[in-house]
């Protein structure tokens, strides 16, 4: 049946939206901004597992279980160098450098890799499938959707288990607060940031896996990450894992009946939560 | 004894305005010190100023005579300054007991732990689950003592305990003060209401717009004066 | 009283010859298709609609506090208006006024939208937005579809004395647009909205409508994309979607703005004419033309957050559009004057 299959290769597709948006989500509820950037680091990934496949022997699973760490670092590094000076120069001036930023990022990479289409070469494992009945669910979605329930359980039992995400909300609800009992801000957002690069360097390797990718297509996957963030309901994670299921089901189901309507269906999802549930689908605790 | 706590000529600015200026301040290890004034005496701000929220214009900040007037609020808290804020600000999104666990990230040993802030506020335990907001004002207020003695200070500020509190719940806070000094901790406190600062201080402060105007313990102070000082009365 | 009076007013010492030299400057701008090539008043029609947008964007960003990626909605609607407007036998130079309407029309639904998402988000948003507009676009298939189209009823022109009118219609839309910031700035709006940057609580407590002050400006600022978009098509003679509703746009405005100043009338135009500067010098650089020019606006953002005109005005007290106040010390002796505006 069609819209069985529909709505099954909706939610795969779903759960690489909310791998992609987990670390959007995690950031905005600590730091309050949203890196505009957050798209185009994903096709940064991509592209440094694309050359390093090409360039050494590693089997791909080694290139990605190496880029994901090697992203964690960057991304701390990247909060405390260039964003925490911003931060402290108002609101404004995070939004300016993490456009400027998406800016610099997809023309080096047009510069660097032209505006071809790629594809990250898995082997057998991109096109085989699990056929359940008459759904066929691929590998490479189904590991998509596995990383993005995976990644959000680790990030709820990071933040109310240990000491650090403790502190992490702490620093979330009040950073003034937080510091008087030690917290260091700075540190704090570096971690958050780690875990975001972290995160959407998964997506973009997952993505590059299952569909071609070339350097202008950071900001679609930017939108449907925050689609599904505001879909899902600041503030939560289990939001926004709901949040890009639905992405992906309305996505895919309208696809059934018009392939070219399907990402201006799920924008109108993303308007009609906006216009009529603006707390999103899981509000997040009242405080 | 020795001076835990030394402040020397300390001017601090909020915005424009000279909030405290040239106030020089010493606690010793085991004494609490109040420190009493108007509305918009400078109080808060310098409180805030010593644990390193606010940045001091000019003057030294000094602890175990090493000098801290630099050091952010995040470092000074690892030194052993501890703030109770005015209006508590305990964070919504955590539990009681994890609001206290926050103390820890100061990362200093002593004889403060979950075990003792629960010896020292009895009915607490039962509601460590709770959501902090869920709490009445005094309790509120107890569980911002137990998270900043979690980080076993050597001074506990305390701002404006008793602001929106009822007088029986602010007695009951201040009778855990002497357990907290017998633990050697220095307590400076910040108080509105002048006969609870005098009843338990054993030092008292005054300031008017910033400026010290009256300073001694209790004992040797006399109502009138304590009252020209406070609202700026020309001493007749 | 031994200081005098402070005297308060607004138009600063550069201000009146600032008005005699812009007077000569528009005279010759004006005068320019009878002076110069065709190609330098044609290259002259970009900069315009970089300062129109630019000009725009700062309202909202820099007096609003709104920061928008989706502007390039309203460019895109006001270019398909025009199109559409001149299918049913509307001029397309009196389609660029329209087109300014049909995008403040527009403006207003999606601003009780875009409205409820604040900060960061209403940036999102608002590219969301304009992703919507071009998406349903291309469905209609009368304007072209994904393709686009070319502009109807311009054949009859004759070319040169199109290209002037081109010239003068952009230099006519960024003279309005210029002109109805300071104008909008210095009147209730703008105190409304300078109310706000300084203390927003204090603002809507003191009885200011801050919403509605904010919506003015977004209604203006998509009027003003609008006449751009307009002018955008009049010059190219055609449309293309994805060109027409690209986000490149709303990098261009926010580069031009950050680096010219942000929150100075002047800002935008400083900076659309560095950005226009650039752009000819760096025409051959391709893509590291714009590597160059986010790098820079990385650094002026965090180094230089006040834009190159903020610190000329810092340094100087320049100001050629003064819309804030200025607190000077009257001499003693004389009496002085209460306000003048």
């Amino acid at each position: 049946m069609d819209v069985v299959n529909a709505l099954a290769q909706g939610l795969l597709l779903g759960g690489l939206y909310a791998l992609f948006a987990c670390g959007l989500s995690v950031v905005f509820g600590v730091m309050r901004i949203v890196n505009l950037a957050h798209g185009d680091l994903a096709i940064v990934a991509a592209f440094c597992a694309f050359v390093t496949l090409s360039a050494t022997s590693l089997p791909l699973w080694l290139v990605a279980v190496v880029t994901v760490p090697v992203f964690s670092v960057v991304g701390y590094l990247t909060q405390r160098l260039l964003l925490q000076r911003s931060l402290q120069s108002g609101p404004l001036a995070t939004l300016l450098v993490t456009f400027g930023l998406s800016v610099v990022i997809q023309n080096l990479l047009l510069e660097l890799f032209s505006a071809d289409t790629r594809t990250l070469d898995a082997g057998s494992f991109a096109t085989s499938a699990l056929e359940v009945g008459d759904v066929s669910l691929s590998y490479v979605g189904i590991t998509g959707l596995v990383l993005a329930v995976g990644s959000i359980v680790a990030i709820q039992l990071f933040l109310s288990r240990t000491s650090s995400g403790r502190i992490m909300r702490a620093t979330s609800d009040d950073p003034q607060t937080a510091a008087l009992v030690g917290a260091d801000a700075r540190r704090v957002y570096g971690i958050a940031s780690a875990i975001a690069f972290a995160t959407v360097a998964m997506a973009g390797i997952v993505m590059a896996i299952r569909s071609s990718f070339d350097p202008s297509l950071g900001p679609a996957q930017l939108l449907f990450a925050f689609e599904a963030v505001v879909i899902g309901g600041l503030g939560s994670l289990w939001g926004t894992l709901l949040g890009g299921l639905a992405l992906g089901v309305v996505q895919s189901l309208v696809a059934v009946a018009d392939p070219s309507s399907s990402v201006l269906a799920g924008h109108l999802l993303f308007l009609l939560v906006l216009a009529f549930r603006p707390q999103g689908l899981v509000p997040a605790r009242a405080s | 004894m020795s001076a835990v706590l030394q402040v020397h000529d300390l001017d601090v600015h909020h915005g424009q305005l000279r909030a405290v200026s040239g106030l020089d301040l010493e606690l010793d290890a085991g004494g609490k010190v109040a420190v009493i004034g108007a509305n918009g005496a400078g109080k808060t701000t310098l409180l805030r100023c010593l644990a390193g929220a606010l940045p001091a214009s000019s003057g030294r900040v000094l602890l175990d005579g090493e000098d801290v007037t630099e050091l952010p609020a995040h470092r000074r808290v690892r030194r052993g300054v501890a703030l109770v804020p005015e209006g508590r600000r305990l964070f919504p999104s955590l539990t009681v007991e994890e609001n206290l666990l926050t103390g820890r990230n100061a990362g200093r040993s002593g004889s403060w732990d979950l075990a003792a802030v629960y010896e020292l506020f009895d009915w607490m335990p039962e509601r460590r689950r709770q959501p902090s907001g869920s709490l009445s004002g005094g309790q509120q207020q107890a569980v911002a003592i137990g998270r900043a003695l979690m980080t076993n200070p050597r001074v506990l500020m305390l701002d404006e305990l008793s602001l929106g509190l009822a007088p029986v719940v602010v007695r009951r806070i201040y009778e855990t003060l002497p357990r907290i000094v017998a633990e050697g901790c220095a307590v400076l406190l910040v108080e509105q209401d002048v006969s609870q600062a005098m009843a338990v201080a054993d030092h008292v402060h005054c300031l008017l717009e910033g400026r010290t105007t009256l300073a001694g313990p209790p004992s040797q102070l006399d109502r009138a004066a304590v009252e020209a000082a406070y609202f700026g009365l020309a001493e007749a | 009283m031994s200081a005098g009076v402070p005297a308060v007013s607004r138009s600063g010492r550069s201000t009146r010859p600032t008005s005699v030299v812009g007077a000569v400057l528009l005279l010759v701008l004006v005068a320019l298709p009878f002076l110069v090539y065709e190609d330098v008043t044609s290259s002259l029609v970009s900069l315009f609609v970089l300062i129109v947008i630019a000009s725009m964007w700062n309202l909202l960003a820099g007096f609003g506090g709104l920061v928008s990626v989706g502007q390039q909605a309203f460019i895109g609607v006001g270019a398909y208006t025009v199109v559409a407007l001149a299918d049913a036998g509307v001029p397309p130079y009196l389609g660029v006024l329209m087109a300014a309407v049909t995008a403040a029309a527009l403006a207003l639904p999606t601003s009780f939208l875009a409205f409820r998402l604040r900060g960061d988000y209403f940036a999102v948003g608002t590219w969301v937005i304009a992703e919507v507009y071009r998406l349903v676009l291309v469905k209609i298939d009368s304007l072209g579809g994904p393709s686009g189209r070319s502009l109807t009823g311009m054949n009859d022109v004759d070319a040169t004395m199109r290209a002037a009118f081109t010239y003068w219609l952009a230099l006519g839309v960024a003279v309005v647009s210029v002109a109805t910031c300071f104008w909008l700035l210095r009147g209730r709006i703008g105190l409304a909205l300078t109310a706000v940057r300084d203390d927003e609580v204090a603002a809507r407590a003191s009885g200011v409508d801050v919403t509605r002050a904010k919506r003015v400006m977004y209604l203006v600022s998509a009027a003003g994309c609008g006449a751009a978009g307009g002018v955008l098509v009049v010059d190219a003679l055609s449309v293309q979607p994805n060109a027409i509703f690209s986000v490149q746009w709303s990098a261009s405005m926010i580069f031009i703005v950050v680096i010219g100043g942000i929150g100075y009338l002047e800002g935008p135009i400083v900076g659309a004419i560095v950005y226009f500067l650039l752009q000819q010098v760096l025409a051959d650089a391709g893509s590291w033309y714009l590597v160059l020019l986010g790098c820079v606006a990385i650094l002026v953002a965090t180094r230089l957050p006040r834009g190159l005109w903020g610190t000329v005005h810092d340094r100087w007290g320049l100001s050629l559009f003064p819309v804030d106040y200025r607190v000077t010390r009257a001499p003693a002796a004389e009496p002085c004057p209460a306000v003048r505006t």
